[in-house]
């Protein structure tokens, strides 16, 4: 059963097309990370999906409700969490979660005790009574998305719930993900990391815009066969002396089977990494028997830029540089 | 989980929820003001430090058309200013709920969407009706008092409140729009379009060109019209708004009200940001 389809979403704003042919479809009980860069439309297909904004064409079906025809019945079901922590800066978290219930219509009592279990899911008993304009990023995060569960949705959007997050607070936010899955609810959330879509969710769908044209998902499929169509995780090396960067290049290719991309003033190459650690130790091996000083390396997920290079033969607009 | 039944809600439920929900909305507004003093007298020094000013630096130095003591003249002018600068407030609030995603989770809920801005105008409007019993209290203490019966004070007071009113509207439209940054920004359009006013002078007084400008300012039929029920001097005729400055004072802020709340309701639902 899907929780969630979208067939042919098109959207335009002005002259800019934002989406132009949005498909997709979310098992229940399942977490779908979009992955995109910015300009990709994934807040515009977000917000069509949680009723914020209507589609200039094509339909979409949230939690077995149309979002154009019963907006009321899809936003019983649903929770929004926006780029931006959506609480009340002055009032405590306890009475953020009060107030949002009252306005969810469970009534007073039930408001009340509501809170105090999110509170108590979220971590965040012991800040309650203090005012949010004290918490932390994090905490903020935690008390936005402990608002949108008050009802228990079926369907959560998250979009880009990690931005401006530091590390720690980002595990927080990631450990709170993935109880509510737990829970049965169904998650779309956007990303710009491939690291975040790749341990939160069961599925990945990769947004882009090409020239002229608005947002469509490119790739659509778990977070093994995506890395493995873009050639898996990434190694990362720099060598000592720059004299000794094309032999190295030429080491590396041979071992990953793919082309290295080389950066000359930061002596930095770059190339899938298929294996992980196979690669990695045959090719510190190599390299070591060819007399290269290797200055670091590193083993990590491709970066957004370099997932789009694989699937669409192109940089990111915007980011050639990088 | 209760299932709930869309097909139709009846209006009665409609408005019972538009009211529940717009009465906790504005218990929230309230709880802003307390914990939030600095805004609050900051929005009181300014009518204070204006009156202070005007009325007693500057006061000798005026003559007002007619004869008559200066704060006499002058305090009217105050009231309506203050309530004129209240959209402040609302945009201010608005426009922030806006930029942070609370307005995208008030409309993503099952809630009562009018509840919404019915709140921010209750609120805006306790707010405003002791901000004015303040600002009596200032004049009365600089030497202002009214000289009519109390009906007519009253009246004066309910122009000024209704002059508020279609403010707020006025408010949550621009605050839709404009980011807070720009929203905080907006006295300095504000401030010349109160004072351009026969708040501090009467149009008589200024050029020929800008006269008919102060006299058709909305704000102006306000003042005038308080000034007169409150039997404050500075009421003269001349022009037609002059002479109809009552009829203008309830006409304007209705004209506004009947423009700005159905903007409002197409801006609102309409929201792409």
């Amino acid at each position: 059963m899907h929780a969630l389809v979208a067939e042919g979403l098109r959207k335009t704003f002005g002259k800019t097309r934002a989406l132009s042919g949005f498909d997709l479809a979310v098992k229940e009980g399942t977490i779908c990370g979009l992955l995109g860069p910015n300009g990709s439309g994934k807040t515009t297909a977000i917000r069509i999906m949680a009723t914020l904004l209507r589609a200039d064409g094509g339909t979409a079906t949230v939690a077995g409700f149309d979002v154009t025809r019963k907006p009321g019945q899809v936003r019983r079901r649903i929770g929004l969490t926006g780029q931006e922590a959506a609480v009340d800066e002055i009032l405590t978290g306890r009475e953020n979660l009060e107030m949002w219930g009252l306005l969810y219509h469970i009534g007073k009592k039930r408001a009340k005790i509501r809170a105090g279990e999110l509170l108590e899911q979220f971590a965040l008993t012991e800040a309650a009574d203090r005012r949010v304009k004290h918490y932390s990023g994090g905490m903020r995060r935690r008390l936005d998305l402990a608002t949108t569960l008050i009802l228990a949705p079926k369907v959560l959007f998250l979009d880009e719930p990690t931005t401006g997050l530091d590390p720690r607070n980002r595990n927080e936010v990631w450990s709170a993900i993935r109880s509510l899955v737990d829970g049965g609810t169904t998650v779309l959330m956007t990303t710009q990391y491939l690291d975040e879509a790749d341990r939160l969710a069961d599925r990945i769908a990769v947004l882009a815009a090409l020239p002229g044209e608005g947002g469509r998902i490119i790739a659509e499929d778990s977070p093994d066969r995506l890395k493995a169509m873009i050639g898996g995780d990434q190694i990362d090396l720099v060598v000592r002396d720059e004299s000794t960067l094309d032999t190295a290049a030429k080491a590396i290719g041979r071992i990953s089977a793919a082309e290295v991309e080389v950066n000359t003033d930061e002596r930095r190459l770059n190339a899938p990494a298929r294996d992980r650690i196979g690669v990695l130790t045959q090719v510190l091996r190599e390299l070591d028997d060819l007399g290269v000083e290797v200055e670091d390396v590193a083993l990590r997920r491709p970066t957004l830029d370099e997932v789009f290079l694989r699937l669409t033969g192109r940089h990111i607009p915007g980011e050639e540089a990088s | 989980m209760t299932t709930f039944d869309e097909a139709s809600p009846s209006l009665g439920s409609h408005l019972y929820w538009a009211i529940r929900d717009g009465w906790t909305i504005t218990t929230r507004g309230l709880v802003h003001w307390i914990r939030n003093p600095a805004v609050a007298i900051g929005g009181l020094l300014y009518p204070i430090v204006m009156v202070a000013l005007f009325g007693l630096v500057l006061g000798s130095a005026m003559t007002v058309e007619g004869g008559g003591d200066y704060a006499e003249f002058l305090m009217p002018g105050m009231f309506a200013q203050a309530m004129a600068n209240g959209v402040m407030a609302t945009m201010a609030m608005i426009s922030s709920d806006a930029s942070r995603g609370v307005t995208d989770r008030f409309r993503t809920m099952p809630m009562s969407q009018t509840g919404v801005v019915l709140g921010r105008s209750f609120a805006d409007m306790i707010n405003s009706v002791l901000e004015l019993i303040i600002l009596l209290g200032c004049g009365l203490a600089i030497g202002w008092t009214w000289h009519g019966t109390w009906g007519a004070a009253l009246s004066a007071v309910g122009l000024l409140l209704l002059l508020r009113f279609a403010m707020i509207w006025v408010g949550i439209y621009l605050g839709l729009f404009l980011k807070p940054e720009a929203a905080g920004a907006a006295w300095m359009v504000l401030m010349p379009i109160t004072m351009l006013a026969n708040t501090f002078v009467s149009p008589e007084q200024l050029p020929g060109w800008l006269a008919p400008i102060a006299e058709w300012n909305p704000l102006s039929a306000t003042v005038a019209a308080s000034r007169e029920l409150f039997g404050n001097p500075g009421v003269v005729g001349g022009s037609w708004p002059a002479d109809n400055a009552l009829l203008l004072a309830i006409v304007w802020p209705l004209v506004a009200f009947a423009v700005f709340l159905p903007l409002c309701a197409r801006k609102y639902r309409r929201l792409s940001r």
